[in-house]
């Protein structure tokens, strides 16, 4: 209670001090007058007046002069927001905001502003609209206050503060002052208390503004500030972890994304797809062609636009993938180096063909409301359309898990894998299982190219930027294995990102691939590495 | 011993095509330089430049066959060892520029000065002597490929899993290259060369006496890997290809058989890349995508892989069809190409030469046939070399 009345006591005082007694008493119109021929000094104090005077109606004069369109009359000296109207300028007057009728250029004198002015005028002004009837108004004006803090706030945000009804800006409120209140004069117990506030408001601008007093404060109170920053910074570096572990999860999801349906032709059938990454091209114009569609003839259903593409996508592919198996594949099994120039083949025909009908530039592919826009969870942002991601490719994952392990289908696919010729001899048709199976993993990759469509350029060589990767993420994982393909993608996902940020991003990849090119010598057969006879097939 | 060791490299084909590969050293430049530019037989020296570097990229085919076509190793990184020779030449160029560059620095080459460089890195040290620079061409990929070479097969990485690293390897190094830290240019790449050896490597004489060396190196080569092919090294080495657990199960040190044709391809393509540079002017991490290397192994695949001459005849009419395409139909030249790679596979899987060899030998079986059963002689058919 005594420390409240001592504090009221103070602010009178500092109140006081301020207004010096000369202008005390001189109404808004007077201090604005007297801006006509003062130097930079003296104008800074008589905003600082208008400012303690709290009159609302000095805020659009001293957003002009801010804007350097507040000049004097050369007559009388009276001080007018000007616009310019042609060779004449417009007068308006400054507190009542009515037109002055228009004069001369000549007949008017520029009161002049300079960077310091400005900063000043806007703290001013961030603690006269902390008064301002609008509850948005009074928010935003107490955020400047945070972002810039001054003493000279002080009182004002204190004022302000107890006329606050709304909960969400007096909380705003008493950040700010206690931001302002670190750099005044008050008694250390009161700083403490601040800093606390501050301290709970975390993130690296409380760390600056907690650093920028450092030298300035009491002694006494050192202790508290070293103990609040160290406290900050940890949480902080958690933070940065969290949202590191958060980026490479994300692009082991994405990797998972294009690495999946190559998990299922290369590990589950041996066939080395080179035109695996030209399913996820075709997969992403899948998408631009569905939009395109959407956009024309049923604008509302836009948001619906990748539910929609998402079947559409799979049968492009599927299609494309039966062609290629039954075109071409069928005739090369066993011979697996022979499989990968044949594909790599398909690959420059599909590629060139979606550049002669598309045209090599990227093309537009939109994000539907609920991709865009991000949202903050602790000390981190997420991105909605790499969180759908995350969760996209995982559902994918689990969907292609309980196929391969618990639909007749599955049992098929892994009996043909395991022993074809046994499987044909049970009456399993293998050339069915083997297209099927090539459709599959093909219509896998089209809809990880509608998913990546929204964070990639869709462009020809789309694919092309995945091919390497799929393979390094399915060769280290253990082929074969969908669980390696989760983990490895995953697993280079984040340790890419955790390279990135002491390496840079080109030397962390290239470290990234060094790393397998070992780890391949040391496990040829991946993370997860088959064992028994299937090996040798 | 050496000269045995020659001597049985030399059957009828390799004679023939080291033969033709000659005469067009000698005969392409005469015809350049000598026969005035108004006559028929004028060779204009852009189209010389065009043939050396086509005897360069069949340099570099016959480097992959003899790993891919004799070994079995099926490497997708080729081109990484081309391009390593290749910025080892074009090193050596750059310091020949001297003060003649943009910034007239007489030490460092422009991009450096353009980076804010003050002294040159230790890896530019030696290159202004042709000798040493020389050497590089060789070592480099030699050693990158000894390197990779060690560890890849004694660990027994093969087959698919081999081809997808050599892959990541020129992933990587391209990445690497594209990095203006890296001290090789950049994006950029070296060049702007202006004399070798005291030549100005525009000049039509120093083009011609590189298109005779190409020619020349291309001979040598050949002789050096058909030597090989056929010593008694060779015949293990198409048993590495054909069974390579049967080999090592009769005693034979699997991994050096084939980490000597990994190091002595590489060091091949690397002369190929040194040989290309000054004819092209120019060279830049592209060199290094892996879809430069995969087309390498069309080229091989066309002609006939484990023939070595057909990897020459397949690098030379792909890339003069590919010339022809890019000129007249620039949209249909990957059509034509990925045709090429499923043609190739589905119907020629022997390539152009080796399905040709194939017919003769089948032809000559049946000859044979037909004479014993003449002289009514009814052993058992011999069967048609594969």
């Amino acid at each position: 209670m005594i420390f409240k009345s001592l504090l009221r006591a103070c602010l009178a005082c500092l109140f006081l001090s301020l207004c010096t007694p000369a202008f005390a008493q001189a109404d808004s119109k007077a201090l604005l007058d007297s801006l006509a021929d003062a130097n930079f000094k003296q104008a800074e104090e008589i905003v600082g007046q208008l400012a303690a005077s709290g009159d609302p109606r000095v805020v659009p004069a001293l957003e002009a002069f801010a804007e350097g369109d507040l000049y004097a009359r050369k007559s009388d000296d009276a001080v007018f927001i000007t616009q310019a109207a042609g060779s004449k300028l417009a007068l308006i007057d400054p507190l009542s905001g009515e037109s002055a009728g228009e004069v001369a250029k000549g007949a008017m004198s520029k009161i002049r502003v300079n960077n310091n002015l400005r900063r000043v005028i806007r703290s001013a002004l961030g603690g006269l609209t902390l008064l301002s009837p609008d509850r948005n108004t009074r928010l935003q004006a107490a955020s400047a206050v945070l972002a810039s803090p001054s003493a000279e706030n002080l009182d004002l945000v204190e004022a302000a503060l107890e006329r606050e009804t709304d909960p969400e800006v007096k909380a705003r409120m008493v950040e700010a002052r206690a931001v302002s209140l670190l750099s005044s004069d008050r008694p250390p117990e009161a700083k403490r208390e601040a800093i606390e506030t501050i301290a709970s408001l975390g993130g690296r601008n409380a760390i600056g503004i907690l650093m920028s007093s450092a030298g300035t404060l009491d002694p006494s109170l050192q202790e508290d500030l070293d103990a609040a920053i160290a406290r900050l910074e940890s949480k902080l570096a958690f933070w940065d972890m969290a949202q590191n572990v958060w980026y490479g999860v994300s692009l082991g999801s994405v990797l998972l994304l294009a690495a999946i349906g190559l998990a299922i032709t290369f590990g589950v059938m041996g066939i080395i797809n080179m035109a695996h990454g030209e399913m996820v091209m075709l997969g992403a114009y899948s998408t631009f062609v569905v939009q395109d569609v959407i956009r024309s003839n049923a604008p509302q259903l836009f948001d619906w636009s990748l539910p929609i593409a998402l079947p559409v996508a799979f049968l492009v592919t599927a299609l494309v993938g039966l062609a290629i198996e039954r075109g071409v594949i069928r005739f090369l099994y066993g011979r697996p180096l022979e499989t990968l120039l044949a594909t790599w083949g398909i690959s420059l025909i599909l590629q060139q063909a979606i550049r002669s009908i598309f045209g090599p530039t990227n093309q537009e592919v939109g994000n539907p409301s609920w991709m865009s826009g991000s949202f903050a969870l602790g000390g981190m942002t997420v991105t909605w359309n790499r969180m759908w991601i995350i969760v996209f490719s995982l559902t994918i994952f689990f969907a292609l898990l309980a196929l391969m392990k618990r639909s007749a289908f599955g049992l098929q696919m892994r009996a043909v894998t395991q022993n074809r010729r046994m499987a044909s001899s049970m009456g399993i048709r293998t050339p069915w299982v083997d297209a099927f199976t090539f459709a599959l993993g093909s219509g896998i990759a089209g809809i990880a190219g509608v998913a990546l469509s929204q964070i990639d350029n869709v462009s020809p060589n789309l694919g092309q930027s995945y091919i390497i990767d799929s393979f390094m993420v399915v060769v280290f994982g253990g082929v074969g294995n969908l669980w390696g393909t989760l983990v490895g993608a995953l697993t280079l996902g984040v340790l890419n990102k955790f390279l990135e940020p002491s390496v840079g991003a080109v030397l962390g990849k290239i470290l990234v691939l060094v790393l397998i090119i070992l780890f391949i010598q040391k496990r040829p057969r991946g993370l997860f590495a088959l064992k028994g006879r299937a090996v040798e097939a | 011993m050496i000269t045995g060791f020659i001597f049985r490299a030399l059957d009828g084909k390799i004679v023939a095509a080291i033969g033709i590969l000659l005469a067009a050293g000698i005969l392409v430049p005469a015809l350049n330089l000598l026969v005035p530019p108004d006559s028929a037989f004028h060779i204009p020296t852009y189209a010389m430049s065009l043939m050396g570097k086509y005897l360069c990229y069949a340099l570099l085919a016959l480097a992959l066959d003899l790993v891919w076509g004799y070994c079995g190793i099926l490497s997708l990184g080729h081109g990484a060892f081309f391009a390593l020779g290749g910025y080892a030449m074009g090193m050596y160029l750059m310091r020949q520029i001297g003060s003649r560059g943009v910034y007239g620095n007489p030490l460092l080459p422009d991009f450096m000065v353009f980076l804010n460089w003050q002294e040159l890195p230790w890896f530019w040290y030696g290159f202004d002597m042709f000798p040493f620079a020389m050497l590089m061409v060789l070592v480099v990929p030699g050693l990158l490929a000894f390197l990779f070479g060690w560890f890849a097969f004694r660990s027994r990485v093969n087959g698919v899993y081999l081809s997808i690293i050599t892959q990541a390897m020129t992933y990587a190094l391209m990445l690497a290259f594209f990095r203006n830290d890296m001290g090789f240019g950049g994006n950029n790449g070296l060049t702007d060369y202006k004399d070798i050896l005291g030549f100005s490597v525009q000049a039509d004489g120093t083009r011609a006496v590189l298109f005779a060396l190409s020619a020349l190196m291309l001979s040598l080569c050949l002789l050096i890997a058909s030597a090989i092919v056929r010593s008694k090294f060779g015949k293990v080495l198409v048993g590495v290809r054909d069974a390579e657990s049967r080999v090592r199960f009769l005693g034979f040190r699997v991994e050096n058989i084939k980490l000597f044709t990994f190091v002595v391809s590489a060091m091949m393509a690397g002369i190929a890349g040194a040989l290309f540079v000054p004819q092209v002017g120019i060279i830049n991490p592209g060199e290094f995508a892996p879809a430069n290397s995969i087309e390498v192994v069309v080229w091989t695949a066309v002609g006939g892989r484990g023939t070595l001459i057909g990897p020459i005849i397949g690098a030379i009419l792909v890339n003069a069809g590919k010339s022809f395409f890019t000129g007249a139909f620039p949209e249909f030249w990957l059509y034509a190409l990925g045709g090429l790679f499923i043609a190739v596979t589905l119907f020629l899987p022997k390539g152009i030469v080796g399905t040709i060899q194939h017919g003769w030998n089948g032809r000559k079986a049946m000859k044979a046939a037909a004479d014993r059963e003449k002289g009514r002689d009814d052993t058992v058919l011999p069967q048609a070399a594969e």
